[in-house]
Formats: C-alpha cells, structure tokens, sequence
C-alpha cells in the first residue's frame, strides 16, 4: 500500500474510535510532558550554573603568561624569572615545546584574534598611595575592565559600577574604606588622591636622561626608564565588599578599583617592569600576564589550547568547568530517567489500544487480507496508527511540557521575589529538545506498536472474517 | 459444462484441509479434484458443515490445503509466497461473502476503492474505476452513502461492485443470498449471472440452495463431509 493510502487509512481509523484513541494519545502527551519539563528544568538550571560561573568571571578566563626562561627555553643567560613573572599559578606544560614569543602588544593583538575570544586585557596592579583628608595610606591599585560590571562580584555594591571606562572614578574594597572612614558609605562621592610612580622611557641614546614620555608601548631604546612621582584625583563612586575574584583573573588583589583603561593610561611603573629592564627586551612593553576572557566556559579548552601553540604559558579553571558538565551531564541522564518514566507508562497505554483495536477490527483485518492487503500492509496500518499518535502526543507533550516549564518559572520568581532575590529562568527548552521530544514520541509509538501490529498481521483471514 | 470451453481458469487437484480439534482429525476437505473452466459458473452446493466454504477459501487463497494443489491460470496457489498470495487474492481473485462485509464507517465509493488502494493503483485512475464498478452494480447515484443507509441487496451489490474493481477474472461468491430475502436474493444471482456472460467472468459460488444453483450456475458440484459426491451440469 502506498504511504499516503497508509497515512489516511490510518487516521481513518483512529477518527473511528475518536475517545480512546484521544485518550491514549494523551497519555503520551503527558509522559512526552513530563520528559521535556524535566529535561527542561536540567538544561534550566545547567545555563543558570553557566551563567553564574561565567559572570564571575572565574570560569570564561584564560591567564596567559610567557613561558620563555621557565623551563630553560628562553636566554641562557637569563636567570628563572618564575617569580617575577607571577606564575606560582601557573599549569605550563610542555604543550608547545619551544621559546616563548615576548607577551607584548602583537601578542595581545593576536590573542584578541582567535575565535570566541571576547577580550584581552593586562592585569595591571601597582603600589601605590592614596592621600585622603590629608593623610596617606599605602595601598594597591588594581585596573577593572569594564566587561567586570556585570560580574557577580559587583553584585552588592554600596554605590555605583564605574559611569564609564575612562572615568577618573574609584571602588574601594571595604576593608579599605573602613582605614579611611569610620562610616564608609559617606565616602562615595567624595574624591581622594592617587599618589603612583610614573614610568618614563629613555631614549635610544640617551640612557639615563630625563624622561621622554613617548606612548607606553613603544618605549624604543634600550629598554630602560625612569620613575616619575605623580598625582592623581579619583572620586569614589561604589564600595565592594568582598575583593572581586581574588588571587585569580587579574582582578583581586587591589584595595584601590580604577578602570583598566584609566589604570593603563597612568602608565604606573609595575613589578615587571624591572624584569624587563633585567631582560633588556627590545624596549618594549610586555605583560607579566594577559587576561583571556572567552565567550563561554566551554570555549576555555579550544582557546587554551591555542594559546599554547602560540608558544605561552596558560592557566585557567577548566577542569572546574569540565566537572561542572560532567555533573549536569549525570544531572540531565538522571531527570531525563525520571521523565522517561511516564513515557514508560504511556507506552504501555498504547500497547493496550492497539491490542484492543486488534479485537475490535479481527473481521476488518479479515476483510482487508481478502480483498489482497498482505500481512506487511496491515502490520504497515498499525505501525502508521500508532506513529500517528506517537506524533500528535509528542507535538502535544512538547507544548505541555513547556508550559509546566513557564508555570513553574513563574512560580520560582513568585518565591524569588518574595526572598528579594533577582529572577531566574531555571528552565529551558531549546530546539532539540522540542525535535528531539517529538521524534523520541515517534519511536517509541512505534516501538509500543511492534507487538500489536505483528499480532494483526499474523492474523488467519479465514477465522478473522467468521469472527463476530 | 464448460461455455466456452476455453481452458481451465482455476484446478483443484487432490485438495484436503484437515484440521487438529484436540486428539480428532477433522477433515473439512478431502481429497477433491475439481476443474472450473474460463468464464464457467460453477456452483458448490452442500449441507452445513460439508466443506464447500473451505473449498473456497482455498481456491480464493485465504487458505492454504493441507495436501494437494490448487492451480489458478496455471500457477500452484501452494508454491505462492505470502505477498504473492496477496496479489493473487488482489488482482487475479475478487470475493463476496454471505454477511457483505463492507467496512460501517466509510461510504459505498471508500468501500470499493479499497482493494484498489492495496493494489496501488494510481489515484488518477481509481475515481472512474469506482463508478465504473457502481453503474455496473447499480448503485452509481448512492456512491457516497454509509452501507447501513441501504438495504442488504444493495449492501451486496456494493460487495460485487468491490469485488470487480480490480477486474479479476475469478469471482468467488460464499452464500451471496443467504442474507437476503428470495426477492433481492433473486436479483443478486441475476446480476451475478448478468457479470459472467458480460465480462465473460469465472464465478465459483457457495450454495446451498439447489433451486438457485439449478437456475443460475452452468455446473453444480455438490459435497458431502468434505468429499466431492457428485460433478454435474445445472438441471
């Protein structure tokens, strides 16, 4: 028989028994339901997770650090310059056995190019002075991009994020507020004093002369400079808690927050700087560490593994993030089980209908084998019956399931709200989760209908047609 | 006596079916040797229980024997694989039954395209086969009618209509009147006879009124406890 015969017999046929055949499809909506709502809610809940590590910066970020001298592949005449280049976190491998190329301006540049990089950024850190009502405190000044506003970090800021990148505005640690007022939330928009070394270039020739402020980059000459005092008036607009990522990222370890790009226009003289003068690097500018912000936690592995056929040394919490996919792939299997349970269920009803049906249409399944329908037809008739139900409850389970999802969505952000905790969306249906639940519908229909149709089939045409 | 005597359409050659009913051999045909010619109405008359029904399923391919040959056109039924015998029963065969048999819920034009969706014929074609078959029976103007808004000769005229759509050549008929008043029964033997001399058709029916086979069929074989006890011209 041919499939569109096939397709309309068998919605005939199920037309015929509207009821029972409505109700069964619905039990496979239901358990198609109950599969994509769970599978939903671990998806959900897998992209908040994401979401929450990637804002945090801690997950999305690659260290890159030049590897050149660590290992005995850089100057022979270089002392290990290990400390110097900040790398007690470093996981250098011997991945791309060969000398470092400088962690300078290309390098950056070419950093920035590779794919699902969103950006590269130098940690910029520097001693410093903070003079305030008169008085000087000690302190570190560390550069923030302005991509880390919307890092969780700043999430309970006393004041505001910075207006802009350049702005000429500070964050303070709170800690640090506390040394400078007994109230620190009177501080904020109040201004104090930056007090930092300005690094100076010399000139080619003129090696110990004054300064020739030439852009930070392209210090040429030999490599050395001088150190300038200088001031500078910051306002301080937010107060953060706790000290955003510390001891990773580039982020931490400053009590004094300033835009990155205030930070690196200061052009204030930092620890590697003096490594640099040692190296005699050609005078250029490198980095002790570039800050690699991919655009999710699971580009970290490919963009790694690039940085370290460029010839540097990297660090990055991946094994974290592989973990964390590992246990929401465990999560998924496991509410995927518990879905698969009522769809278990729903199979058994289809089994039942069809089975029923057999009884119910012996002397029709007679009557077709007599007028010529082979055994394949028939068990084709049923197959296509139960396919078609397994379609119609897997279109409808797909859109019931999402609506449980939106129903429970909306009554999480009811209890969120009342907890005055933001919004979330803990559930989440993507496209191959709606495709996949109508097909995964579909076969399992089918699979329901192989007994059935097999027992049709077999069926002797002689007794099903004296069948009353 | 073969019309026209233009060769064997369907041969049954020592045929049994027997049947296991507990520790008791039933055997509901045995040992038949019976020749229907092309364009023949042959008629098989007996008493309940005498095998001539099994005799037809067996020609018809519904059945398969448990010793001996059927050989339709020339082909041994029993060396048919499944499909084949499917075909056989689509395009070679068509059948009528005592009880109609046509499906409730689909309208007189739904039944009788049936067999020609199993036999896949193109759906350009089937309309006019349809109505070709109605007009044939009659029924052309109650083509979109349920079976149960008709009468039962009308039911079995749809039947026969079904059963030509696929343009067999042997047309098997159990007990075509048995559910009929004598009236429309008569009408239905005469439609019958009409469809053998027109379409020149092979009609083998199921009887077991002598009178009625006497009237219509051109040969009456008559059996008994499953054996063929007599092989004759009509009277």
């Amino acid at each position: 028989m041919k499939t569109r015969d096939l397709g309309e017999l068998a919605l005939r046929n199920l037309r015929e028994a509207l009821l029972r055949n409505s109700l069964t499809t619905l039990g496979i909506a239901v358990g198609v339901a109950s599969l994509v709502a769970m599978l939903s809610l671990g998806v959900g809940l897998q992209e908040l997770a994401t979401k929450r590590l990637s804002n945090s910066g801690l997950f999305d970020t690659v260290i890159v650090m030049s590897r050149s001298g660590l290992r005995g592949f850089g100057r022979s005449s270089e002392p290990s310059r290990r400390a110097a280049a900040g790398s007690d976190q470093s996981s250098e491998q011997d991945h791309a056995p060969r000398v470092s190329p400088p962690l300078d301006d290309s390098a950056r540049e070419a950093l920035q190019k590779l794919p699902n990089v969103v950006e590269v950024y130098p940690q910029i850190r520097f001693p410093t002075e903070v003079r305030f009502a008169g008085k000087p405190y000690a302190t570190m000044v560390a550069g923030i991009p302005d991509s880390a506003r919307g890092n969780g970090a700043f999430d309970g800021i006393n004041g505001n994020f910075f207006s802009g990148g350049n702005a000429d505005e500070a964050i303070l640690q709170s800690e640090f507020a506390k040394d400078l007022s007994d109230k620190p939330s009177s501080l904020i928009g109040k201004d104090l004093v930056l007090r930092y070394a300005e690094r100076q270039a010399l000139g080619t020739q003129a090696a110990g002369t004054s300064s020739s402020s030439g852009t930070e980059n392209v210090d040429n000459g030999s490599g050395g400079f001088s150190v300038v005092p200088r001031e500078k008036n910051l306002r301080i607009v937010g107060i953060v808690d706790t000290e955003p990522a510390a001891g990773f990222g580039g982020i931490g370890s400053g009590r004094v927050l300033i835009p990155l790009a205030v930070a690196e226009t200061l052009r204030a003289a930092q620890l590697n700087d003096l490594r640099d003068v040692v190296r005699g690097a050609n005078g250029k500018t490198t980095y002790a560490s570039l800050t690699v912000r991919a655009k999710s936690p699971s580009q970290v592995e490919k963009i790694e593994s690039a940085i370290k056929d460029m010839g540097f040394s990297t660090f990055s919490l991946l094994d974290a993030t592989r973990n964390l996919r590992i246990f929401f792939t465990i999560f998924d299997s496991l509410l995927g089980i518990f879905g698969s349970l009522a769809l278990a269920v729903s199979t058994l009803g289809i089994v039942n209908t069809l089975v029923m049906a057999i009884l119910e249409r012996r002397r029709e399944i007679g009557v077709l084998k007599a007028l010529g329908a082979a055994d394949r037809d028939v068990k084709q008739l049923f197959f296509a019956e139960a396919g078609v139900m397994g379609l119609m409850g897997g279109i409808f389970g797909v859109g019931m399931g999402w609506l449980i999802g939106r129903a429970v969505t909306f009554g999480t952000n009811v209890y969120l709200r009342r907890q005055d905790l933001p919004p979330a969306h803990v559930f989440s249906v993507p496209l191959w989760l709606i495709f996949g639940g109508i097909v995964f519908s579909v076969v399992v229909s089918l699979v329901a209908g192989l007994y059935p149709a097999s027992r049709a089939a077999r069926l002797n045409p002689v007794e099903a047609l004296r069948y009353e | 006596m073969s019309i026209a005597g233009n060769g064997a359409a369907i041969r049954a050659e020592h045929v049994s079916r027997h049947y296991q009913m507990g520790s008791a051999l039933i055997r509901a045909v045995d040992d038949v040797t019976l020749e229907v010619g092309a364009g023949e109405f042959l008629a098989l008359l007996g008493t309940s229980g005498s095998g001539k029904s099994t005799l037809l399923n067996l020609m018809a391919g519904l059945d398969r024997p448990s010793a001996g040959a059927i050989v339709a056109h020339g082909r041994n039924l029993s060396e048919l694989s499944s499909v084949e015998l499917a075909q056989y029963r689509s395009r070679t065969v068509g059948m009528v039954f005592q009880s109609f048999n046509l499906l409730p819920k689909m309208t007189l034009e739904e039944n009788v395209e049936l067999p020609l969706r199993l036999a896949e014929v193109d759906r350009s074609e089937r309309g006019a086969r349809v109505r070709e078959a109605l007009e044939r029976v009659g029924l052309a103007k109650r083509a979109t009618h349920r079976p149960s808004e008709l009468s039962g000769g009308e039911q079995q005229r749809t039947a026969i209509a079904r059963a030509l759509v696929n343009r067999p050549t042997i047309l098997f008929a159990d007990e075509p009147t048995g559910n009929l008043d004598s009236a429309t029964g008569e009408s239905v033997m005469q439609l019958l006879k009409e469809i053998q001399l027109s379409m020149g058709m092979t009609i083998i029916m199921v009887t077991h009124e002598r009178p009625l086979a006497s009237r219509f069929a051109d040969r009456i074989a008559a059996l008994a406890d499953g054996k063929l006890v007599s092989d004759g011209v009509a009277a």
